[in-house]
Formats: C-alpha cells, structure tokens, sequence
C-alpha cells in the first residue's frame, strides 16, 4: 500500500501544473464551502442570539392564558404580582436575569404620519435591558421614573424625521380595550442593528407602561436570561409554578429553528452539487492520467499486477489530490472564515418574517461543518476515481502494450 | 521438464468487421533451460505467440500450458498470478515505469508477490549486480542510456525466479554493441541459472546466439530447428531470404 502511495504521489508529480490545478480545483470547492456553511451558521447563530437577547429570553413566564400573537392586557392575560415571581426566579443560581416586561401596541404620530409599533415596558437597570441600553445611539436610555419618555428605534427615527429630545403623540391600548393617548419626548434613539426589531420597538419603563395601559402591577411575562443556554431544563423544572405557562427559548423561536433545519438540508445537497463539479476535474485528470499511461498500464499488468491494484494506484492517486485539495481548501477557506467572522458582512434590512436578522451577517464555523465538509469532499474525490480507476483496470494487457507501441 | 507448451492454438484479432488470423493452428513445446528464438518477418506470429505463452493474451483456440497448467481458460487475475510467478517479460521498449529508479522496477514483481522487504533487498541487488548495474540503482529510466534500461528489464525480469523468460525483440531498439551486451547477459544467464529464454527476433545476429530457432510465416510454424548452429544457420538462410 506505501508503495502504491508512493507511486501515486511521483504519477502525479510528473505533471505538477496540472495536479496543482486539480487539487486546487477542489480547494476553492472547499474553501467556497466553508466559507458558506459558515455565513450561514452565523446567520442562524446570530438571528437566533439576537431573537433570545432582544425579544424572547431563554425563558419566559406567563399567564396560562396569554397569548403571544394578540398580546392581550386584559388582566386575567397578565402575571399577578410580576416582581415577586421575578424576585424568585432571579434566586435561582444559573439565571441571569429575571424581569417583569409589559407588552402593548400603539400608534406614534408625528406630524402627519402615524406609525404602529409595539410598546415594551421594560426595568430600564435590569441586565436584560442592556442590549438597548448600551445600544443608544443619541440621548440616553429612559430611567425607572420617567414619566414622560419613550426610546425609539432608529430606523423609526430615520423613517419619521425624529430625534432625540423631539415629542410625539403615542396611543396605547389599554387593558379595558380603550386607547389612551399622551405626548411624549423621545430620551433616546437606540439600535440592536437589528432592522426588524428596531423600527418597530418602542421602549419605555415598566411603571409608566402598566399606568398609562392601564395594568395595575401586572406584567405580560416575567423575561429570564440565563447564564448557560444549556441550563434551559432545570430552569424550567424549578420554575414550574400554579397559574403560570413556562416557555422556553425554542418554543418562542421555532420557525427560526425550523429554518435553520431546512437550510442545513439545503447546505448538504449544496456540498454535494459544488463537490460533484469539482470531482469532475479530478475525473478528466485522472482519465488523461489513464490514457497517457496506458503503456505503464500494461507492464504493470505484465509483471502481475491484479486488476484491483491497478484500480487501488488511481485511487491512491484521487486521495492524494483530495488531501492536497482539501489542505488548500482549508487553508484558503480559513483565511476566508476568519476575515467573516471579525469583519462580517453588511447585508442592511433583510426583513425576513419571523427571524431577526442583524444588518451584518458574521461567520461562525462550527467543527460539525468543517468534519462534514472535509469527510464529504474526501469521499466524493474518491467515487470520482471510481470510471478511471475502471477504465485502467479493465485494460487488457496485450491492448495496453500494443497501443503503446 | 517442459515448461511451455502451446497445442494447436490459433489467434484471430477482429478490428470492426475485418477479422486478421495472427496464428494458425500453432503447436510448440519448450523445455526447461532452453535458449529459443522465434524469428520471422513481421506480421509473420512471433509476438503473438509470446503473446500466448505469456498469458498476456488467449488463444482463439487450442490451449497453452505453463508447467503443465493449462492457462487458456484463466481469467484476469488468475493470468496476472501466472504471471508474476512463473514468467519474466523484457519489451522492445524498455517496459520500465518512468517514475520509479532502477531499483524500485526491479523490485516491482517482488512487491507484488509480497515478499519482505530484507528478502527484497538482497535480491534486487544481486540483480543488479548480475546485469552489472549496481552503480546506477537509484538513477530513473531517463537517467540510463537504452543498453542500460533494457538490462534492469532483464533484472526485473529475473526478479521472481520465474521458469520462463520471454523477449520480444529485446535488441530491436540498441545499437549492434548494447545489443551485443544485452544477448550476452541473457545467454550468460541461461547457463549460469538454469533459466529458459525465448525471445522473438528478426535480427540474424541475435538468431546466432539460440540453441534453438522455431521460424514463423503467416502464423504458422514452418521451421522448428534444435539442432544447433547448422540448423540454425539453414534458418537463418532462410530468414534472410523472406526478409529480402
């Protein structure tokens, strides 16, 4: 076997340009790869980190009775006595954060334009609240007694001509069905650089929210973070409380999870389609290989060699340019990785239903993809030895010398 | 002992609907430590026949026996065993692989019957020794001269201590000294080990070192000479006339 090897590894060495060509063929086939199971791993990462940080939480706890679509206030909808229940849970060692949030919709009117958005009375100090707070592009973040202050999007901002320290009219509806109105003055214009979270998000505190909706002391959800996502489970089990719903971060986000799936499903026939183009240049290689050797061919032949050797000396040769491919493929794709994942790409408002994606997609290449890729490329460079492997070993030897001659 | 015997074998080459009869009813029997040449013009068999007794190729009909083995109904891999055990081949065309030294060709057929390597060593040497060019193992094909080459074929031919030995035309591409040289070795091989040579040739120069001459002409045998260098030299005669 070390001599078929070595035998491949000098067969390919006397056309180095063209095996160099081959196995680099297979690299950008790699690198190509890499670099787009990444970017999509890290879309996915990404939109699923941010859809836990800015909108579901790893865990939320509800009213048996709330329903996430219409949002309702009515009391019976909502968590008695939120900052308790959020107290105690706070309590438990691998929580984060546990905070009561308010959910209301409303309208704000600027001048002329009148713009729906989703009102979010939220503790303005509590951990959960940072990915806001410290995303404040102009103004400040409201404070837990504010009274008169809202803080928006940018995006909202863009889209309405508003700015910090300017007034609008906002109306929220109430929990009795009613709408109340007031003029507030937007503290601050903040941004998650998530465009489909931001313009349409309107942050104000807890206590100014359940005032003006009208919702005594209670809250929609008590908002739990977590130290470890992993600890989802035991966290669930320790929360489970009388008159309460419990759910978790891949219960609130599983179209984003469903997505992810599919577009895994998606990545693998991709892998096969870019391989399958690829393999065909080590195929046409490997073909040329048989035919200007069909003289070797036959002497090996003649001196005994068995069809399944001569097969085994083309193999040889497809896993030595699958090594040398893959390697550069790696190299190349790393490169490529790298640069992705610290720079990013800037893809603005995609504005996908369902998902919140970041305006900058950045690439996380997991050891799963990268195992799957190199398995995948090694193999699929080895069948595409399979015809020329065929065509060699099916020489006869008298055919193989005589052609030669 | 016969090492080679081919019993009424006819080979017949179909190249689209034009069959070509390269042998006709062809009968031979060669014996262990004989130095036969097959000679006749070309086109005449003589290839063919090496060809057969080889187990490179199969016959149309009749059979051919290596040690007493009829290998006319073998297949593929059963040939290639044949072949590696029993029978050494040197080409016209300095068979060697490019890209391997002159020692590694030589080892090659050993590699292939899965010898250990302290055993391979010592008997690529001895080979290269024999053929004189221990000095020039680790050189590639394309760093030996034709004379040269086609001695490390002879060594490699050697290699597995086969019975039989078959040359198609092994001077055909040297000189008249590197042929020379070359057809010493072989004839000094043959009585130094014992070991059977049949080559085809046309050259009647090489014809003078066989003990033996069998002559082809249109596939068949029509003179099968061992009675030394005066039947030998009526063949060649007649050689030189059909080739005239």
């Amino acid at each position: 076997m070390i001599q078929i090897l070595k035998l491949a590894i000098r067969d390919l060495g006397r056309n180095r340009r063209r095996s160099f060509f081959s196995a680099l063929a297979l690299g950008a086939g790699v690198a190509l790869l890499l670099l787009m199971a990444s970017v999509i791993d890290g879309q996915y990462r990404g939109a699923l980190d941010a859809a836990i940080r800015l909108q579901s939480g790893h865990i939320q706890v509800r009213a048996k009775s709330f329903d996430d679509d219409k949002a309702s206030l009515a009391w019976e909808d909502l968590v008695e006595n939120p900052t308790q229940v959020a107290a105690q849970i706070a309590s438990l060692p691998p929580v984060l954060a546990a905070t009561p949030r308010l959910y209301g919709s409303g309208i704000v009117a600027s001048g002329d334009q009148s713009i729906g958005v989703r009102i979010v009375g939220v503790d303005p100090a509590s951990v959960a609240s940072a990915p806001y707070r410290d995303g404040v592009v102009g103004g400040a973040f409201v404070t837990a007694d504010d009274r008169e202050g809202i803080v928006i999007g940018q995006p909202l901002a863009d889209k309405a001509g508003l700015k910090a320290g300017d007034s609008v009219q906002l109306l929220v509806n109430t929990s009795d069905g009613d709408v109340s109105e007031q003029r507030f003055v937007i503290r601050g214009i903040y941004t998650t650089h998530t465009p489909g979270f931001d313009e349409g998000t309107v942050f104000m505190p807890l206590a100014k929210a359940q005032a003006i909706a009208k919702a005594g002391d209670h809250a929609s959800v008590i908002f739990v973070l977590l130290k470890d996502r992993d600890q989802t489970s035991a966290v669930v089990n320790a929360v489970q409380a009388g008159g309460l719903q419990v759910k978790t971060w891949e219960q609130m986000n599983s179209v984003s999870l469903q997505t992810e799936q599919l577009s895994r499903s998606y990545m693998a026939l991709l892998y096969l389609i870019v391989l399958g183009i690829t393999a065909t240049v080590i195929v046409n290689t490997l073909i040329m290989a048989v035919f200007e050797r069909t003289r070797e061919i036959g002497i090996l032949s003649a001196i005994g060699m068995k069809a399944r050797s001569v097969m085994a000396m083309f193999f040889a040769e497809s896993a030595v340019l699958a090594v040398g491919g893959i390697a550069m493929g790696l190299v190349i794709g790393g490169l490529l990785v790298a640069y992705a994942s610290r720079v990013g790409f800037f893809i603005g408002d995609v504005g996908v239903t369902g998902m919140l994606i970041g305006d900058r997609i950045y690439a996380h290449l997991t050891p799963r993809d990268a195992v799957t890729l190199v398995v995948t490329a090694f193999v699929v460079t080895l069948l595409a030895a399979l015809y020329p492997a065929l065509l060699a070993a099916r020489m006869e030897p008298v055919q193989a010398l005589r052609g030669a001659e | 002992m016969e090492v080679a015997k081919v019993e009424h074998a006819s080979r017949v080459y179909k190249i689209g609907k034009v069959e070509t009869q390269a042998l006709r009813d062809v009968s031979l029997s060669i014996d262990s430590g004989e130095f036969t040449a097959l000679v006749g013009p070309s086109g005449s068999g003589k290839t063919t026949l090496l060809q057969l007794i080889g187990c490179l190729d199969q016959p149309t009909s009749g059979r051919v026996f290596i040690n007493g083995k009829d290998v006319s109904t073998l297949n593929r891999n059963q040939r290639a065993d044949v072949r590696r055990g029993a029978i050494g081949f040197v080409f016209q065309f300095f068979a060697l692989i490019p890209t391997l030294t002159a020692y590694e060709n030589v080892e090659m057929p050993l590699l292939l019957s899965g010898q250990l390597a302290a055993d391979r060593r010592a008997r690529v040497s001895q080979l290269l020794e024999a053929v004189d060019l221990a000095e020039r193992a680790h050189h590639r094909p394309d760093q030996l001269s034709g004379g040269q080459q086609q001695r490390v074929a002879i060594a490699r031919a050697l290699s597995t201590n086969p019975a039989l030995i078959l040359a198609d035309e092994p001077t055909a591409n040297l000189d008249t000294p590197n042929g020379k040289q070359i057809m010493d070795i072989m004839a000094r091989l043959n009585r130094e080990t014992g070991v059977t040579f049949v080559f085809a040739t046309h050259d009647p120069r090489v014809i003078s070192y066989a003990r033996r001459v069998v002559m082809l002409r249109d596939g068949r045998i029509v003179a099968n000479d061992g009675n030394g260098m005066n039947g030998v030299e009526a063949v060649s005669g007649e050689l030189a006339a059909s080739v005239a």
